[in-house]
């Protein structure tokens, strides 16, 4: 039996209503991903169930703000936080905020510019 | 052992006995082992009263067949710490041994196979030397003479 | 009202085994939250992918961490291979399979030491890691290291095994499977081991769900989830089962770990019965351009692999997310009501690797 393993482009204001609907489903949250393109960033949430998994693709400007999933999948937390530490993406309301000092660096956001 | 032993083997059904089913805990249930140790001879080897012991495909550090080497610089480009440097102006090949993480990847990537990765480590030093080797100079082939026509003899 | 005061524990202290740092509210004994805090060990190893080759990006991705080593090598690998379409011959893929289960067993191994070191039963520890040194000799007799090997490229693998050497990694785990007996009945029998061990940390199935658990920590609560059953590598040729436990406390996951340990000295010796003749490495041309998501089991559970090239030689995006960035989130959880001198046990029960979490 093939195990799916998709990756799925949503828009930022179906993230919400696609998170939920994970979260009654009872699907796991297993990662979340940021990659820098020219104009902006890709975060990619990846979601699990039994073998399938399942990744949610949102495309943001370089200073669009989006709201934290911690609320509904609380153990996403690490992962936001090192999203926006590394990378500068603005997330709001995360409910354990480090500020930018969970990893101990010298350079803001270092991956944020290539080379 | 044939496959079919293995099927149950991995199921774990021969291993209901590491548990203790008829007490819920046991007291000194390592002592004995203790006891035997304590009267063994030691486990480890005695370095460095006897002499280490290397196997043959143990990657220690990089040797190169300097006669052979024609200075293509591919070594340079695939060292991934940056440990080897290729001068083909002073026709030297050199590698900082402290900088070389053992990879291997030099190894495999020279076409005339002078590289080959032998044992014993870097042994350590006071401070971080390059080691450096004479290579032969590149020599440009004479140009070969026009080919004669096939019609003549 | 009980006092409230705060301990900073780590990076470094005696009985901790990762350099993680860990602030603990205390009410009198009994801990009321912890806050977790990384980044002692952070290399800036994902940016260096835009800088190397994806063929030379191998070897800096083994030695992210040493213990889940030849892991690393073989989930990137195999993430670059399915993204390119690349068809890698059976033997290889086999001779991956022994290295990485041999590698579990060590990690295995070596985590039976680290617990019975922080209970303060120092003879189990060295009975522990003298069992390991016999895998490290297989390792070493047959790729040339202890600890990181450098044997997976993109395409296959660089070194074979011929057959003496699969004989005498067989041998080895035939004796292997009668010497570990003695420890794992202390591990499982003893008084003292079990008043540690026995209630400590209970987490029920659906909160291990929830909170991400992964690997040991999930099946010790009863979910059987194990991403060696997706069928990568020569996996959809071995009957792997997953081993799990009901109870859900850090003596069930000890118990886990011990089974799978037994386990995996029978899937090397099925492996190395199956194995094909053939080669074991093809060319490998072009560039990558693409993505993809791999998932394999590591020791500590289940890795994803991201990697995303655009045409040229550096990829774009190479991200790993490990298995104990998912599990600090259920081990914060635990800590909830502990007493204090339990903390270092409960650290440990979830397997950390903080080299492979910040990389």
């Amino acid at each position: 039996m093939e195990n799916k393993n998709t990756v799925r482009e949503i828009r930022l204001e179906q993230l919400f209503p696609e998170v939920i609907n994970k979260k009654m489903n009872e699907w796991r949250f297993v990662q979340m991903c940021a990659c820098r393109t020219p104009d902006g960033y890709e975060l990619s949430y990846s979601f699990c169930k039994y073998y399938d998994m399942e990744t949610l693709r949102l495309v943001i400007g370089t200073d669009d703000a989006i709201s934290s999933i911690t609320q509904v999948y609380p153990c996403a937390a690490i992962q936001e936080n090192e999203a926006a530490e590394l990378f500068g993406v603005k997330i709001e309301n995360m409910s354990v905020d480090y500020h930018g000092k969970l990893i101990r660096i010298d350079k803001e956001t270092p991956f944020k510019e290539k080379g | 052992m044939n496959i079919k032993n293995f099927r149950n083997l991995i199921n774990n059904q021969d291993n209901q006995d590491l548990e203790d089913h008829n007490h819920k805990y046991s007291f000194c249930v390592y002592a004995g082992h203790v006891l035997k140790n304590l009267f063994s001879k030691p486990a480890t080897t005695s370095y460095p009263y006897e002499p280490a012991h290397f196997s043959e495909r143990m990657r220690g550090h990089i040797e190169i067949n300097a006669p052979e080497c024609i200075g293509c610089g591919m070594c340079m480009r695939m060292c991934p710490p940056g440990a080897i440097h290729v001068d083909r102006a002073a026709n030297t090949w050199s590698i900082n041994p402290f900088d070389c993480v053992q990879c291997g990847s030099c190894v495999h990537n020279c076409p005339k196979k002078c590289l080959s990765m032998n044992q014993g480590y870097t042994e350590p030093e006071s401070e971080k030397a390059v080691f450096t080797v004479v290579i032969p100079e590149k020599k440009i082939p004479p140009k070969k003479p026009a080919a004669a026509p096939a019609g003549e003899n | 009202m009980a006092k409230r005061s705060v301990v900073p524990f780590g990076p470094q202290h005696p009985v901790l085994p990762e350099p993680i740092h860990l602030d603990l509210v205390l009410e009198d004994e009994t801990v009321v939250e912890a806050i977790p805090s990384i980044g002692f060990v952070h290399r800036g190893l994902e940016k260096l992918v835009e800088k190397k080759d994806f063929k030379q990006y191998v070897y800096i991705a083994e030695r992210i961490c040493g213990i889940c080593s030849c892991g690393h090598g073989m989930g990137y690998c195999e993430s670059i291979e399915h993204m390119m379409g690349i068809e890698v011959p059976r033997r290889a893929q086999y001779l991956r399979t022994i290295w990485q289960e041999m590698s579990r067993m060590h990690s295995h191994l070596l985590w039976l030491g680290l617990l019975a070191d922080a209970m303060g039963f120092e003879s189990l520890f060295m009975e522990a890691w003298r069992l390991r040194e016999k895998i490290l000799d297989m390792f070493d007799l047959t790729t040339g290291g202890r600890i990181i090997f450098s044997v997976n490229c993109v395409g296959g693998c660089l070194k074979d095994m011929d057959s003496a050497m699969l004989k005498a990694i067989s041998d080895t785990m035939e004796t292997l499977y009668e010497d570990m007996r003695p420890m794992a009945k202390t591990f499982l029998n003893d008084f003292t081991v079990q008043s540690r061990l026995k209630g400590l940390g209970v987490m029920d199935r659906q909160t291990a769900l929830m909170t991400g658990a992964v690997g040991p920590m999930l099946r010790a609560s009863g979910e059987p989830y194990d991403a060696r059953l997706l069928g990568y590598a020569a996996y959809n040729d071995l009957d792997v089962q997953p081993v799990t436990e009901t109870d859900g406390d850090s003596y069930a996951r000890c118990k886990v770990r011990i089974k799978e340990l037994f386990q995996t000295a029978n899937l090397i010796r099925e492996a190395i019965s199956k194995i094909p003749e053939g080669d074991i490495a093809v060319p490998v041309k072009g560039n990558p351009d693409g993505e993809y998501f791999m998932r394999i089991e590591q020791p500590r559970g289940e890795a994803i692999y991201y990697t995303k090239g655009n045409g040229t030689k550096n990829l774009d995006r190479f991200r790993l997310r490990t298995p104990t960035t998912s599990n600090i989130p259920p081990m914060v959880e635990m800590l909830k009501g502990c007493q204090l001198a339990d903390v270092p046990i409960l650290i440990l029960t979830i397997d950390p690797c903080i080299s492979c979490t910040e990389r």
